[in-house]
């Protein structure tokens, strides 16, 4: 063992041991492939077999499902990614909704009162899922079935409580009504075809959640504190803060979806959401996203989501017994996992 | 502080962090007692230790993820209680861990810059200057010789010694004065710990003090101007290079006397 030799060999060898990637490869290396794939797969599928999937209003339809499930995964894929779960996504949904219904019926006149202070009040949930998570060891997937199981019961509780039966009292009635409606629960007719205020919802949470996974600081901590959280805390990213603050964007998520459901019919029935947090992780999963974290992408997680809208519907168009639906949603999931599988192996192929 | 002005030579520099019979406790349990180091400009001091010895613990403190419990700490000069590593990076104390030092499946350029991104524009278009730090983080490891030609693949694709290189380039990038190194050399081969020395060398000669953490004395000697020897938590020895050989720091190292011993009983058979 003599000193180190001066010798130029750290040029040479870094050289011999990197392989050329092909652009296919590099194509492969995209968190949202399987998913782009696997909804043009889909599409095409049901294009032949359902006549009537490619009609506008078709489209429309199933664009709308995709954007019910999308507004929640896109957040929901990023807080994968920033490697935690989020259990109680579902039911905040309807403590969103039942707060916001609730609080206008009881407390004031005017719909938006209602509006905002649920607003605060499931960013308060969020909040509260983020500190305890950050502030405690277990991890997220219990501590938010934990939320999951108390805001299901409060939702049922509560609601029972306050107006005797399992819905709330219509606020169809109410000031501000009407303009809550067009903010949530409006359609925009493009060449004589309905197509849901929601999709605009979706959309546009894509192009931010997007924006700030790659292009910000914050985005650049989301992947770190999942791909690496003591490294992460080692070269000073706020960890906890990170964490709380995707635990909010969830929280965002179901306050949109929430208010949807609310000014959709008029009423909430207090029982709903349950399960659906399981398909918000399923649509980021087929979307990309590593259920370890560290990996994904929100445009992914939408495209799952479309995945999602296509197949539910699309057994319709096709007139098949929608049992099916599960079944094609397994497949999926499975295919997609493997594919992810994959992906991180290579990733990770010289550790 | 002044009266240690009196008993010390007037040649003596402000070290950049000075442990002076540090303690750490946790609980009833006594990680570390009476530790004392220097750490000069321009000096690599060498803390050696077998498993369990407490060099975990003194990385620790010195990185701020933990605080000592008795003696003194002092950063250039300044008593110090680092509450946070973001504290310790302020005052320019970087450390390189061997595991943690980066997130594997994050492209390199966005490991180079982790915890400190250069941003550009203002408000909600606040955002990364990609660009720059593409660039850079090319750039600043062609500098220590590692030629990447894609700074967008995940690091984890690299070597275990090229990581360890770019933790270094870039604690050296983002100026730190002191440079703590937690075993770089340990799962690497011969030809690899010897490209990590050589950094550590490298960034030895820019200026910065080393705190280099291993259990080779070998390595240590390599590129050591002090060495501070730890047994079962308490410091069993502390000189400069003039005042041991490499022989001698290996003997103390693997045990001293009780090597001699143990010899003597092998010998006899």
């Amino acid at each position: 063992m003599t000193a180190t030799a001066p010798a130029p060999a750290p040029d040479t060898k870094a050289d011999e041991r990197l392989l050329k990637t092909s652009p296919l490869k590099k194509l492969l290396g995209r968190p949202e492939l399987g998913s782009v794939v696997g909804a043009v797969a889909v599409f095409v599928f049901f294009a032949i077999v359902a006549d009537s999937f490619l009609q506008a209003t078709s489209l429309a339809t199933v664009l709308y499902a995709a954007s019910t499930i999308g507004i929640m995964a896109v957040p929901v894929a990023l807080l994968m990614i920033g490697g935690e779960f989020d259990l109680s996504a579902g039911v905040m949904v309807t403590t969103s909704a039942l707060i916001s219904s609730m609080f206008s019926y009881q407390m004031t006149a005017n719909v938006w009162v209602g509006v905002l202070v649920s607003l605060i009040a499931t960013l308060a949930v969020g909040v509260f899922n983020g500190v305890m998570l950050t502030r405690t060891d277990p991890p997220s997937f219990i501590i938010t079935l934990g939320t999951f199981l108390m805001l299901t019961g409060m939702n049922l509780g509560f609601t029972k409580l306050i107006s005797g039966t399992v819905s709330t009292k219509s606020i169809a009635d109410m000031e501000g009504f009407s303009s809550a409606k067009e903010v949530f629960a409006s359609s925009v007719t493009i060449g004589g075809v309905d197509f849901k205020i929601t999709i605009v919802w979706w959309l546009a949470l894509i192009a931010v959640a997007t924006w700030i996974l790659l292009r910000t600081r914050v985005g650049n901590w989301i992947f770190a504190v999942g791909g690496g959280e003591e490294a992460a805390r080692a070269v000073g990213v706020p960890v906890a803060a990170t964490k709380i603050g995707l635990y909010m964007g969830v929280a965002f998520g179901a306050w949109i979806s929430g208010q949807h459901l609310l000014f959709s019919y008029d009423v909430v029935q207090s029982g709903e959401g349950v399960g659906n947090e399981l398909i918000y992780i399923i649509a980021a999963v087929i979307g990309g996203c590593l259920i370890t974290g560290g990996y994904g992408s929100a445009v992914g997680a939408a495209v799952g989501a479309l995945i999602f809208g296509m197949v539910s519907k699309g057994i319709v168009f096709a007139e098949w017994n929608p049992d099916w639906f599960k079944f094609f949603l397994g497949v999926m999931l499975l295919l997609a996992t493997l594919l992810n599988h994959w992906v991180r192996k290579r990733a990770e192929a010289t550790k | 502080m002044t009266e240690a002005t009196d008993a010390t030579p007037v040649t003596e520099r402000t070290p950049l962090v000075e442990l002076d019979g540090v303690s750490k406790y946790y609980g009833n349990i006594r990680a570390l007692e009476g530790v004392s180091l220097e750490v000069h400009a321009g000096e690599i001091s060498c803390v050696l230790g077998d498993n369990g010895a407490g060099k975990s613990t003194l990385i620790k403190i010195i990185a701020g993820l933990h605080q000592h419990d008795a003696g003194g700490f002092r950063v250039e000069g300044e008593d110090a209680k680092l509450g946070s590593p973001r504290e310790a990076l302020d005052r320019g104390i970087a450390t390189v861990y061997q595991d943690l030092a980066v997130v594997p499946l994050m492209p390199v350029w966005r490991n180079f810059f982790l915890g400190s991104e250069p941003t550009k524009g203002v408000g909600p278009f606040k955002r990364m200057d990609v660009d720059f730090m593409r660039e850079t983080t090319r750039a600043e490891l062609l500098r220590m010789g590692i030629d990447l030609r894609d700074v967008d693949q995940p690091i984890g694709t690299l070597s275990g010694g090229e990581r360890q290189c770019v933790a270094i380039a870039r604690a050296v990038y983002f100026g730190a004065k002191v440079l703590v190194l937690d075993e770089p050399t340990a799962a690497l081969g011969v030809k690899q710990s010897g490209v990590v020395l050589k950094y550590v060398a490298a960034a030895r000669d820019a200026g910065l003090g080393v705190v280099l953490i291993t259990h080779n004395p070998h390595h240590a000697y390599l590129v050591g101007n002090r060495f501070v020897l730890l047994k079962r938590g308490t410091m069993s020895g502390s000189y400069t290079r003039d005042e041991i050989s490499l022989d001698d720091l290996t003997r103390e190292m693997a045990g001293g006397s009780e090597l001699d011993d143990l010899r003597h009983e092998l010998e006899r058979r």
